[in-house]
């Protein structure tokens, strides 16, 4: 180790930055006698960046050469940068002399392509092996499968690393196409889909015979950006949806269009990314995982974007008002979940807590809902409904005011801060 | 009328509940013999820990309470919120005498403030695993000294022992002066009578430092800095998840020298 391996970490972070997946969860993975490190069901964040992100994994790329010229990258082999490539056993080093000072989780690893898909994918699973097989490291992997490489080299890497995930960046074929020719549609789907497969024959295996070998135990993900081409909300949460359900992805995760390559006249001109749309979409994708609902009642085809001034939750109720005030005395856990205000947690303790006596307002507010939002949309105890005097647009218009002025006050100026916004790199695949 | 005091550990706590059942009593308070007197004429009972009776109110709570509940109380009670054993001793009562799935009765003022206490104490446990930050010495002794708000460095000891098992580590409770020490599959306590640290952010001796050591906290500085969003910047988020009192723990929030 010397200093022209921190001169490389520095690039290769900062190339890495954008790259939008961190958690380090879903997995367990015991230690090994004698060796080091395990993963826990859920990843711990060992720290937090000044722009509040989780650290939990090291998250690197091998290298920020690229021999595609993807228009959304900043790494495409147009652009004149400072490059540079690590070896692999300069990031095993890093990533066990990191990981015995309790600094992460474990290793994040994607790259640029070099020569080929196959060449790079081999040195990326080379690590992860070493690490593995040298090094005993029972901590967290998660790779990135680069598109195109062979179902050969996907299926070693699944056997060495906890997480998959092939980034699908744009939504749609035709547009992906406009943006990055270079690259095609079942480069991407090919290898989700074999995945998909193989982990489910390991976990069938494993159900077998205990000492099968298991197969990317943490599932796979993807990226999507947004903004960068002109897909609908809509189109984004079904096309998610459809990748929880059908290819079986544990997370899918949105990055708002950083505009890296204003020169490049495919891109919209927009000078900053869209934060608040990035937020909404993420919060879609929440009620979808945790709350139980389905994409079609997030967003319909007469409504295809997603309400900028109100939370997903908040605006299916107001569409919905028929369905409320809920009963919280009475009413079951799927409709508690849905009130504006409640979270998961308190909703659980809801069903617990009311086994025991009624509950009032009272209880709610001390078991953590949030009533000035939850009172329009529940009856308890001794709490009328508050709900015939309220049209969905009177309603709304009322909360949004007394959603505090603070936030908005806040989110007002994260985005004026991009307003002059000079991006730095956001990587992707 | 009685307040019974007690050595201020958990298995006394629990001695003096075996003793308030014993004498049919309902104490007025249990506290600490050496907290601040607050009461003035009330009769005042010392009760000597002793480890069987503890035990038997100990078996007899692991009876009643459910699964993932059966540290409650204990963690409650690691709050040090003043009055909390009341608040334990009221639920014990009630769930002694046959209240079924007590913990859960969110609604009672005893049981949610005791669920709250105990996940505040878990909550801070939670970060003994996050915000450790171990030094490499030249002896091959990988070493962390902080100081939690609780005494939480007992509840971490599994995580680590599991983890890094290849190693040898030292926690350190800079406050309340002790440790856990691993090495060669065991884990001990221990108190350090010579301080080659400081102590007050468990800075280990330049000169007892491995020569790697530097380079690392180096690096890792470096790949905080880098991989930060400039433009994103919310310190208040930052500081939400990653209080200050932390801070001089980290590696990654020291000025490089
Ligand atoms: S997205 Fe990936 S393949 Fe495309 S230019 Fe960037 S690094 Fe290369």
């Amino acid at each position: 180790m010397n200093e022209s391996v921190h001169e490389k970490l520095k690039i290769l972070s900062d190339a890495a930055k954008y790259d939008v997946s961190c958690a380090s969860s879903g997995s367990s993975r015991g230690n090994t006698s004698k060796g080091i490190g395990n993963s826990l069901g859920c990843g711990i964040c060992h720290s937090f960046t000044e722009d509040g992100r989780c650290v939990s994994l090291f998250k690197i790329l091998m290298t920020n050469n690229c021999i595609y010229d993807c228009a959304y990258c900043i790494n495409r082999r147009t652009n004149d940068r400072q490059r540079a490539t690590f070896t692999a056993q300069e990031i095993v080093d890093l990533t066990i002399g990191f990981y015995r000072r309790n600094y992460i989780e474990g290793l994040f690893l994607s790259s640029g392509v070099i020569k080929s898909a196959d060449y790079t994918m081999e040195r990326m699973v080379l690590v992860a092996k070493k690490l593995r097989n040298e090094e005993n490291f029972n901590g967290y992997i998660h790779l990135k499968a680069i598109p195109g490489a062979s179902s050969e080299l996907i299926q070693e890497a699944g056997i060495w690393a906890d997480r998959l995930s092939v980034n699908m960046e744009i939504p749609t074929e035709p547009n992906l196409k406009k943006l990055a020719p270079e690259k095609n549609y079942p480069d991407i789907i090919t290898p989700m889909g074999q995945i998909r497969d193989s982990i489910l024959v390991a976990k069938e295996e494993r159900k077998k015979y205990r000492k099968a070998p298991r197969f990317a135990p943490a599932g796979q993900s993807t990226q999507l950006i947004v903004g960068a081409t002109p897909e609908t909300d809509r189109q984004i949460i079904l096309l998610s949806s459809g990748l929880y359900k059908k290819q079986n992805l544990k997370r899918v995760y949105f990055s708002g269009y950083l505009p890296v390559n204003s020169y490049d006249e495919r891109l919209p001109a927009i000078n900053r990314p869209p934060l608040v749309r990035e937020n909404r979409l993420y919060q879609s994708d929440w009620l979808m995982r945790f709350y139980h609902f389905k994409a079609e009642e997030i967003l319909s085809e007469d409504q295809p974007f997603l309400d900028l001034d109100v939370d997903p939750k908040l605006g299916f109720a107001l569409r919905n008002m028929h369905l409320f005030p809920v009963d919280i005395n009475r009413a079951d856990y799927e409709m508690i979940l849905r009130v504006p205000g409640v979270g998961v947690q308190s909703a659980q303790k809801i069903i617990l807590a009311r086994k025991h006596r009624r509950l009032n307002s009272l209880h709610l507010k001390k078991l953590g809902i949030v009533m000035k939002r939850a009172k329009y949309f529940i009856t308890c105890n001794e709490l009328p409904a508050h709900k015939a005097d309220w049209e969905p647009q009177r309603l709304k218009h009322k909360l949004l005011c007394e959603m505090n002025s603070k936030y908005k006050k806040s989110l007002d100026t994260q985005l004026k801060l991009f307003a002059d916004f000079k991006p730095v790199l956001p990587t992707l695949h | 009328m009685k307040i019974y005091t007690y050595d201020s550990t958990f298995e006394g706590f629990l001695t003096c509940v075996f003793d308030c059942y014993s004498r049919k009593d309902f104490p007025v308070d249990i506290c600490s013999r050496y907290g601040e007197q607050r009461y003035l004429f009330v009769e005042s009972i010392d009760i000597a820990t002793n480890p069987q009776k503890a035990e038997r109110v100990w078996k007899g709570i692991q009876k009643h309470l459910s699964g993932k509940n059966k540290q409650l109380l204990f963690y409650a009670y690691l709050s040090e919120e003043l009055g909390i054993e009341m608040k334990i001793y009221r639920f014990l009562r009630r769930m002694f005498s046959g209240h079924l799935n007590l913990e859960t009765d969110y609604g009672d003022p005893d049981v949610l403030h005791l669920t709250q206490a105990s996940q505040k104490v878990k909550k801070e446990a939670m970060r003994m695993m996050q915000f450790v930050r171990f030094q490499r010495t030249k002896d091959r002794m990988y070493f962390c000294g902080i100081e939690p708000k609780y005494d939480v460095i007992p509840l971490i000891i599994n995580h680590y022992q599991k983890r890094f098992t290849d190693q040898r580590w030292l926690i350190y409770d800079l406050r309340r002066n002790y440790g856990i020490l691993y090495g060669n599959d065991k884990v001990e306590e221990v108190v350090l009578t010579k301080k080659q640290f400081n102590a007050y952010n468990g800075q280990v001796k330049e000169e007892l430092l491995h020569e790697g050591e530097d380079f690392y906290q180096k690096l890792w500085r470096s790949y905080f800095k880098h991989i930060t969003i400039e433009e994103r910047k919310n310190l208040k988020l930052q500081r939400q998840h990653m209080p200050r009192r932390f801070w001089r723990y980290l590696p990654e929030k020291q000025e490089a020298n």
